[in-house]
C-alpha cells in the first residue's frame, strides 16, 4: 500500500513540473549541461503560475486495457498543485502544506503525505524544481538531460534504494518551454504516461 | 449559678466536639453535581451523565501557540506522541495518522462484515460488476492507485468505502501534517481522558501529564522557536480544575482577609480581648453545626455550600456584637445581662426566625446547591442564636465590660437627625418613588433582566470562554453539542436502533442539515447486521460464476481475483466480529467513548456535528427524520439548550420560593407582633433595599443570576434584624438606649459589609454576585431603616437628653 503511495505522490509531484515550461536549449555535454541545469532552475524559479490539459494512460499488468483520465493541471508557487480530472468522473486534488486533498461526488479525503517520511524528502526535491533549487533536487535524484532545445528529455533516477524500489525512473519530455510528456515506471513494470499541452487561449 | 454555668459550657463543647467529627469525616464534592438536579428526569439524568461522563466532558482542547509553524508541528507531533502512551487518555488526536497498521489489519480483514455496501445484490453478477467498475474508475485517479495492490483481493473496494464511513466528519485544517486553527497559528491537539470530565481529581492529574508532555517536547526539541511555543488549555475538564482552584483560592484568601478585617473592627470596638474571642464562639458554632447538619441531611457536602459558608458570618457575627454592645456597650455590666435577656433576646430570636423562614424556602429547591445552603443557613443560625443566648453569658467573666460605643451612636443619630425630622409623609413619598423608580427600571430590563444560561453560574472568565470557542471553531469536527442517545436493554438492541437511524442521518448529512455525524455501529456493528452481511456472501462456486459474468467485458480479468474468491469464503465461514476484537485498535477508543453502561440498559451515543461552524444543528429537523424511520428510543439532546432549560427551571423555581418565603417571613411577623402597621414599617426598609440594589445591578448592566437572587434573601435575612431592632428600640420609649441600639447595629453592618464586599472583589463570577448584591443591601436596609424608624412615638428629640 505505501508503495503505491509513493507512485501517486510521484505523480503528484510530477504534475507540478508539468505545469511548469522549462525553456532551455540542452546539449549533450556535461558541462554545458550543468550550466543549462542552472539556467533551467533558474527560469522555473521565475515561474509563479502553470495552467495545462492532460491525458494520462496508466498500464497495468492486472488489466488488459489501460485506464485513462484526462483534465487539467495548475499550479501556484511555491507549493500549490491542483489536478481537475474531467474523465472518467469529476474529482479535484489538491496538494498543499504537504496535504493532499482529495474531493469526489461531495465527498472529501485527506492524505497526509507526512504518512509516509520516505517520500517526504521525494516531494521537496521536485517542489524544489519548481522553486529552482538544483541542491535539493539533487540530494533525491540522479538528474540526467539529453536531446536539443527543440526536444529535450530529464531523466530523474531515484538516489534512495527505498525509492527505487517502487519507482524505476521519471522522465519528462519537452520541446523549448513546454512540457510534453511524463512518463513513471515503476519498479514492478507497472508505468503511467502523462501527455500534456496547453490550452487553447480563450 | 456557677455549676450551671459549667453545665452549659460542657454540653456546648460536647455539642461543637460532635460537629466537629461530623464535620471532620463528611465527604465532600466538589464536582458540578450541586448545580445538578437531585431528581432529574430521564432526560436530565441523560443530561446529567453527558456533562459528568460523556465524552464531550472528556475532551481537553490543546492549543499550541507562538514559535514558529515548525516547531509547533514538531511540539504537537512529541506532546502527542508521549501522551498516547499515557493511559489516562483515551485518545489523543493532532490529525497524525495513528490508524496503526493493527487498525488497518483489522478493518481490511473483516471488511465484508464492517461495510455498509455488503448485500445480496453486491455479489451479484451485475452488482459486482458495478462496484468493480467504480473501483476501475478509482483506480484512474492517482488517489486510487492506493488500491492497485488490493485489487486482487478487494476489487468491489469495500477497504476504501469502510475508510469513508468512519471518515464521515468534517476535519480541521491541515500543516505539516498536523491539525492547526484556520489562521495556522496555532497547533491543535485533542486530548480525551479516560477518567470523567465531573472526576476533578483525574482531570488535573490529566492536565499535568499534557502539561508535562509538553514541556519535555520543548526540552528536547531541536528547533530554534521551541523556546518561544507557548501551552494552552481549554474544555470543561480544564475549567473544572481552574474553577475548584480558583474557588478554593478566594475562599480561603476571603475568609483569612474577611476575618482579620471582621477581627479588627470587632477588636476596635470592644477593646476586650475576651470579648474577642467570645465574639467569634457563636460564628464557629454556627458554621460546625452547619457544615454538620448538612452533611448528615444531605450525604455529601458541596464545595460550594462551604464556599458560601461566608454568608452565615454576615449574620451570625451580629448576635454577639447585638449582645456585647446592648449589654456591656453603654458602660454598664452584671445586672444588664438579664435586662438583655428580657429586652433584647425576643427581638434577636424574632430576627433569627425570620431569617430561618427566609432561608426554609430554599429547601424545597431541586437545585442540591440551594437546598443545601439553606439547610447549612438555618441550622448555623439556630446554632449561633442559641450559643449567644445561653452560652456566651455563662461563659463571660463576672464585672465584663467593653468600651462604651454610645457616643458612636449619638453621633451617627445627630447625622441622621435632618432626613429624621421630615414629615412622615415627605418620607413616605420618598421612599415610594424610589420603590416606584426601581421597579419602573426593573421593568425596562424585562426579559434582559435574569441571565437564563447556565454558563451565569460558570466560575469561568468570559475571556477563557471566548478562548475554548475559538478552539472549538477551529476544531469543529470535536465539538459536540448535539447528541443522539438510544436506549436499549441490550448493547445489541441498541447497536440496532444505532443502525436504523444511521440511515436517516446520512440523508440529513447529504441534505448537508448535519455536517456528518458518528455512531458505534460504524466501530462494531450490530451481530443481527454482521450475520445478515455474512449470510450476503454467495458460497465460492456461485460467486465464481457471478464474478466471471460481471468481468467479461472488463479490463480486469477473473482470472486474476483468486485473492479476492479466497478472502469472501474465509469471511463466509468466519466468525462475526465481538467487542473483544476491537482490543488494542483504536477503534476500541471510538466505541467506548460512545457506549454507555447503566444500571440495567445500554445507551449509544450518536454525536452530530453541525454542517457549518457558525451554524447549529436544526435538532427539530433532526427529529422529524429520526421518527421517520422506526420507532427507536431515541432522543435527540442538545447539551447547551438541555442544561440552560435546567437552570432555568431553578431560576423560576428559586423566585417562587423566595416569594414563598418572604409571605412566610410576613405571617410570622403578624403572628408575633400582631400589629399590621409594625410588620409594614419593618418590612418596607428591606423590600426597598433590595429594589434599589435589584435596579442599580440592572442599571450598570448586571444580569441577574440565582446568586443574586440569594443574595437578596440574605439582605432580607440581615436586614430583618436591623428593622426589628429599631421597631423595639422605639417600643421602649428608651432615648439612651437607642444610641446603644444604633451603635450596634452599624458596628454589625460594617461586618457584614466588610464580608461580602470582599466577595465582590474576588474573581469567581458567582461570588461576585452574591458579594456585590448583599454588600450594598445590607447597608441600604440598615440606612432605610433608620430614617423610616423616626416615625415612631418616641420622639427623637428625646435624644439630646
Amino acid at each position: 500500500m505505501t508503495r503505491r503511495a509513493v507512485s501517486i505522490l510521484m505523480l503528484s509531484c510530477l504534475w507540478a513540473a508539468c505545469s511548469t515550461a522549462p525553456a532551455v536549449q540542452c546539449h549533450a555535454a556535461t558541462r554545458a549541461e550543468l550550466s543549462d541545469l542552472d539556467a533551467l532552475m533558474s527560469l522555473l524559479a521565475t515561474r509563479r503560475h502553470g495552467r495545462v490539459e492532460f491525458v494520462e494512460q496508466q498500464f497495468l499488468a492486472i488489466l488488459k486495457r489501460p485506464i485513462e483520465s484526462s483534465g487539467e493541471l495548475r499550479y501556484d508557487a511555491p507549493d500549490r498543485l491542483e489536478k481537475h480530472t474531467l474523465m472518467p468522473r469529476v474529482e479535484t486534488m489538491v496538494l498543499s502544506g504537504g496535504v493532499l486533498t482529495v474531493e469526489r461526488g461531495g465527498n472529501v479525503r485527506i492524505v497526509d503525505l507526512h504518512r509516509y517520511p520516505q517520500i517526504l524528502p521525494f516531494i521537496e526535491s521536485i517542489r524544489a524544481t519548481l522553486a529552482g533549487d538544483r541542491g535539493a533536487l539533487e540530494r533525491v535524484f540522479d538528474v540526467q538531460f539529453a536531446g536539443t532545445l527543440e526536444r529535450w528529455s530529464l531523466a530523474l533516477l531515484p538516489l534512495d534504494p527505498q525509492l527505487s524500489r517502487t519507482v524505476k525512473q521519471v522522465r519528462i519530455d519537452g520541446s523549448k518551454d513546454q512540457l510534453l510528456r511524463v512518463e513513471i515506471r515503476q519498479a514492478d513494470g507497472d508505468r503511467s504516461l502523462m501527455t500534456l499541452r496547453t490550452p487553447a487561449a480563450p | 449559678m456557677n455549676r450551671s454555668r459549667m453545665r452549659i459550657a460542657a454540653l456546648w463543647l460536647c455539642c461543637l466536639a460532635v460537629a466537629s467529627i461530623i464535620v471532620a469525616r463528611a465527604h465532600y464534592v466538589t464536582d458540578l453535581s450541586a448545580f445538578l438536579p437531585a431528581t432529574p428526569t430521564p432526560t436530565q439524568q441523560l443530561l446529567v451523565d453527558q456533562l459528568r461522563d460523556g465524552p464531550a466532558s472528556r475532551l481537553i482542547l490543546v492549543a499550541i501557540e507562538r514559535g514558529d509553524a515548525q516547531a509547533r508541528a514538531q511540539a504537537s507531533a512529541a506532546t502527542a506522541n508521549r501522551l498516547r502512551r499515557d493511559p489516562q487518555f483515551s485518545s489523543i488526536n493532532n490529525g497524525e495518522p495513528v490508524t496503526a497498521e493493527l487498525d488497518r489489519a483489522f478493518l481490511y480483514q473483516h471488511r465484508y462484515l464492517l461495510s455498509d455496501a455488503v448485500n445480496p445484490a453486491h455479489f451479484s453478477p451485475t452488482g459486482l460488476r458495478a462496484a468493480i467498475e467504480g473501483t476501475l474508475d478509482d483506480l484512474a485517479s492517482p488517489a486510487g492507485l492506493l488500491l492497485k495492490s488490493m485489487l486482487p483481493s478487494d476489487p468491489t473496494g469495500e477497504m476504501l468505502h469502510i475508510i469513508d464511513q468512519l471518515q464521515r466528519m468534517p476535519s480541521p485544517a491541515m500543516k505539516d501534517g498536523i491539525w492547526v486553527s484556520r489562521n495556522g497559528e496555532r497547533a491543535l491537539l485533542v486530548a480525551q481522558t479516560a477518567a470523567g470530565g465531573s472526576d476533578t481529581d483525574a482531570q488535573e492529574r490529566a492536565i499535568e501529564a499534557i502539561r508535562t508532555a509538553f514541556a519535555a517536547a520543548v526540552q528536547s526539541s531541536a528547533a530554534s522557536g521551541a523556546k518561544a511555543l507557548q501551552l494552552r488549555l481549554s474544555g470543561p475538564g480544564v475549567f473544572a480544575v481552574d474553577a475548584r482552584a480558583k474557588i478554593e483560592r478566594a475562599a480561603v484568601r476571603l475568609s483569612i482577609a474577611g476575618s482579620l478585617l471582621v477581627v479588627t473592627l470587632l477588636f476596635t470596638v470592644y477593646r476586650s480581648l475576651p470579648a474577642l474571642a467570645l465574639g467569634i464562639a457563636p460564628v464557629a458554632s454556627g458554621a460546625a453545626v452547619g457544615i454538620a447538619a448538612v452533611a448528615l441531611g444531605f450525604g455529601v457536602v458541596h464545595g460550594v455550600t462551604l464556599g458560601f459558608g461566608i454568608t452565615l458570618i454576615g449574620e451570625s457575627v451580629d448576635y454577639s456584637i447585638y449582645f456585647f454592645v446592648s449589654a456591656h456597650g453603654g458602660g454598664r455590666s452584671g445586672v444588664a445581662a438579664a435586662d438583655w435577656r428580657r429586652t433584647w433576646w425576643p427581638t434577636l430570636r424574632l430576627g433569627m426566625l425570620t431569617s430561618v423562614f427566609g432561608f426554609a424556602s430554599l429547601l424545597p429547591s431541586g437545585f442540591p446547591g440551594l437546598a443545601q445552603l439553606g439547610l447549612y443557613s438555618i441550622s448555623g443560625l439556630v446554632a449561633a442564636a442559641l450559643v449567644t443566648r445561653y452560652v456566651l453569658p455563662a461563659l463571660l467573666p463576672s464585672g465584663f465590660t467593653i468600651h462604651d460605643v454610645t457616643p458612636l451612636g449619638m453621633y451617627v443619630a445627630k447625622w441622621l437627625q435632618p432626613v429624621r425630622r421630615l414629615p412622615g409623609l415627605t418620607i413616605t413619598i420618598l421612599g415610594l418613588a424610589l420603590a416606584g423608580a426601581s421597579v419602573a427600571l426593573l421593568h425596562h430590563h424585562g426579559a434582559t433582566l435574569w441571565n437564563r444560561e447556565l454558563a451565569a453560574l460558570s466560575p469561568v472568565a468570559v475571556a477563557d470562554q471566548d478562548y475554548d470557542a475559538s478552539l472549538r471553531l477551529d476544531l469543529g469536527a470535536a465539538d459536540v453539542r448535539e447528541l443522539v442517545i438510544i436506549s436499549g436493554p441490550t448493547l445489541e438492541s441498541v447497536l440496532i436502533d444505532a443502525e436504523r437511524s444511521s440511515k436517516s442521518l446520512g440523508t440529513l448529512v447529504d441534505d448537508k442539515v448535519i455536517g456528518g455525524f458518528d455512531s458505534p455501529a460504524n466501530y462494531l456493528p450490530s451481530m443481527a447486521t454482521q450475520a445478515q452481511r455474512r449470510n450476503s456472501l454467495p458460497e465460492a462456486s456461485r460467486l465464481r460464476d457471478n464474478l466471471s459474468q460481471a468481468t467479461a467485458e472488463l479490463s480486469l480479468g477473473a482470472d486474476k481475483l483468486e485473492p479476492f474468491l479466497n478472502d469472501v469464503e474465509a469471511a463466509r465461514n468466519g466468525p462475526i466480529i465481538t467487542e473483544k476484537d476491537l482490543q488494542g485498535t483504536s477503534l476500541r477508543t471510538g466505541f467506548d467513548s460512545l457506549i454507555l453502561r447503566h444500571g440495567d440498559g445500554w445507551n449509544a451515543l450518536l454525536p452530530l456535528h453541525a454542517a457549518s461552524s457558525t451554524q447549529g444543528v436544526d435538532s427539530a429537523r433532526v427529529r422529524a427524520a429520526l421518527q421517520e424511520t422506526q420507532p427507536v428510543q431515541a432522543q435527540v439532546l442538545d447539551l447547551k439548550r438541555e442544561a440552560d432549560t435546567m437552570y432555568e427551571g431553578y431560576l423560576d423555581e428559586a423566585i417562587h420560593l423566595s416569594l414563598a418565603g418572604i409571605l412566610a417571613i410576613v405571617v410570622l411577623l403578624l403572628v408575633t407582633l400582631r400589629s399590621p402597621l409594625r410588620v409594614v414599617k419593618i418590612l418596607a426598609p428591606l423590600l426597598l433595599a433590595v429594589l434599589t440594589v435589584a435596579a442599580g445591578l440592572a442599571s450598570i448592566g448586571v444580569q441577574l443570576n440565582i446568586l443574586h437572587l440569594v443574595g437578596m434573601l440574605l439582605i432580607v435575612a440581615v436586614g430583618s434584624n436591623y428593622a426589628l431592632f429599631f421597631d423595639r428600640q422605639s417600643n421602649l420609649h428608651d432615648a439612651g438606649g437607642e444610641a446603644l441600639t444604633l451603635a450596634s447595629l452599624i458596628i454589625a453592618n460594617a461586618g457584614t459589609v466588610i464580608a461580602f464586599g470582599l466577595l465582590s472583589f474576588s474573581k469567581v463570577p458567582v461570588l461576585v454576585a452574591l458579594g456585590s448584591t448583599v454588600a450594598p443591601g445590607a447597608f441600604l436596609a440598615l440606612l432605610f431603616a433608620a430614617l423610616l424608624s423616626r416615625a415612631d412615638p418616641s420622639p427623637s428629640q428625646n435624644l439630646r437628653a
